[in-house]
């Protein structure tokens, strides 16, 4: 993708550079988006649609599903891309939290209707993560952010897992670690804090 | 800082709390610097956990995406005071069905067509003022200050009481005597029968039941209770029926629904 401004800071060499560019390219494209420019939307989407698709697929697991999901959360974005502000976190955040949130959202839904038959299972079905985060697997940064999930405790990660990545509530989420009530909550944000600080990034 | 509201703040993040705490945690947000600083700095940690899901689309997300922005006008820019309500997770659930200004969420398959008769039915809800309807990116100059409903959900003294269906969905009443009023929350809830509504009814002390409130589609609702204070705050009990559309004067059928609160003060 082209930088979109030609002010752009340097990069340095490495792996870095990537994430830092691409950041402020990511916020410059989401505030064209605000103002009606669809082909500043068009390049926001190629640089983002792995990432929210990728997200939602990992969280409503069916991938038709998952589809619908991320095309509600890019319409929706289109929308409020004036709301966004720069100062309060990066493009990026801003937007897979709107993809996450409307993914939990289906597979809450989709699981009241269904809440009787279902039993919790962590086994994989449906799409098999392993073989199709292709892109991931080449990543610097996510090799990065795999060692510092490394880093947790064993319980703040499995607690974050099946929070953000399966859309548990924190209370389910006691429940299926056989945690007392109410201490899931404080492991998700003790796993939380303790990979943006190794990560370096919020600050 | 409240420890207790500050301490949800990594589950908020990540989506993990139910609907009511959510609201809870939402109201306190705007006012308090230090869970909003943390919120953006733990959000930019959970953006890099995405990272490791990367999955390339299907070409036709591309193409329904860029064709359905065609007809969606972006909202404009916020002019007000800065606060914290340019949140994106300011969405509340359900936003989805209840697009306010006629942005349409194009339809990719058939089994989610419902959605477009919500959106008209949603409407007419607003338009009889029964309750709060959840708004995405709640953006008229009345966000900044709670509803009457919220602040019910975020009182300190707020007593709930939930119960769940055999369908999955699921009620939860929710009161406070100190801000006197009571909320009713409903989670994926059917619809009404053809011609019927859903009525909502506070029994007061005396073991009557007085009208409440309607409720005229399926789906989340956030209801404050009608009734006047003196009823809200001594009600002994929330009762739900199926009545004709226009209401019903005394319940006309089996409560559905029955919540006890609890003992309320003289």
């Amino acid at each position: 993708m082209k930088p979109v401004s030609a002010d752009s800071p340097d990069s340095p060499p490495g792996g870095a550079e990537h994430a830092a560019s691409s950041q402020e390219e990511l916020a410059t494209l989401l505030k064209l988006s605000g103002r009606g420019d669809e082909a500043a939307f068009a390049r926001l989407y190629d640089a983002t649609a792995a990432r929210a698709y990728g997200l939602a697929v990992r969280v409503v697991r069916d991938p038709s599903q998952a589809e619908e999901v991320a095309q509600e959360a890019f319409l929706e974005l289109w929308r409020t891309a004036s709301r966004f502000d720069s100062s309060k976190g990066s493009a990026v955040s801003w937007i897979l939290t709107l993809v996450h949130r409307k993914s939990v959202d289906r597979v809450r839904s989709a699981e009241a209707s269904t809440r009787r038959d279902t039993t919790y299972h962590q086994g994989s079905q449906g799409v098999d993560h392993d073989s199709t985060a292709e892109a991931a697997q080449a990543s610097m940064e996510a090799r990065r952010v795999r060692q510092a999930m490394d880093s947790l405790t064993h319980v703040q990660r499995e607690a974050l897992e099946l929070a953000y990545f399966k859309g548990y509530t924190h209370t389910e989420v006691a429940t299926m670690l056989d945690l007392p009530v109410g201490t899931a909550k404080t492991r998700i944000r003790d796993g939380l804090i303790r990979l943006r600080d190794t990560m370096g990034v919020g600050q | 800082m409240n420890e207790s509201l500050h301490a949800l703040s990594g589950a908020y993040v990540v989506d993990a709390l139910d609907d009511a705490e959510r609201a809870v945690f939402e109201q306190h947000l705007p006012t308090c610097l230090d869970c909003q600083r943390e919120v953006a700095s733990l959000r930019e940690a959970t953006a890099l956990m995405a990272d490791d899901a990367t999955l390339t689309p299907p070409p036709a997300l591309r193409d329904s995406v860029l064709a359905g922005i065609k007809s969606i006008r972006p909202l404009a820019p916020e002019t007000g005071p800065a606060t914290a309500r340019a949140e994106p997770a300011a969405a509340e659930p359900a936003a989805d069905e209840t697009a306010p200004d006629g942005a349409k969420v194009l339809q990719l398959r058939p089994r989610r067509r419902r959605v477009a008769t919500l959106v008209a039915a949603a409407a007419a809800v607003v338009a009889v003022g029964v309750g709060t309807v959840y708004q995405p990116w709640q953006d008229d100059s009345t966000t900044t200050q709670l509803s009457a409903a919220d602040q019910v959900l975020a009182a300190s003294d707020a007593q709930r009481q939930s119960i769940e269906f055999d369908d999955g969905s699921s009620a939860t009443v929710v009161r406070s005597l100190k801000e006197k009023g009571a909320v009713l929350l409903t989670r994926d809830m059917a619809a009404p029968p053809d011609g019927k509504a859903f009525e909502i009814w506070l029994q007061d002390d005396t073991g009557t039941m007085v009208p409440a409130g309607m409720m005229k589609r399926a789906g989340d609702h956030k209801v404050l209770l009608e009734g006047d204070e003196r009823v809200v705050t001594k009600a002994t009990g929330v009762g739900i029926t199926v009545e004709p559309e226009s209401g019903s004067e005394e319940p006309t059928t089996e409560p559905i629904a029955l919540f006890e609160l609890g003992k309320a003060r003289a």
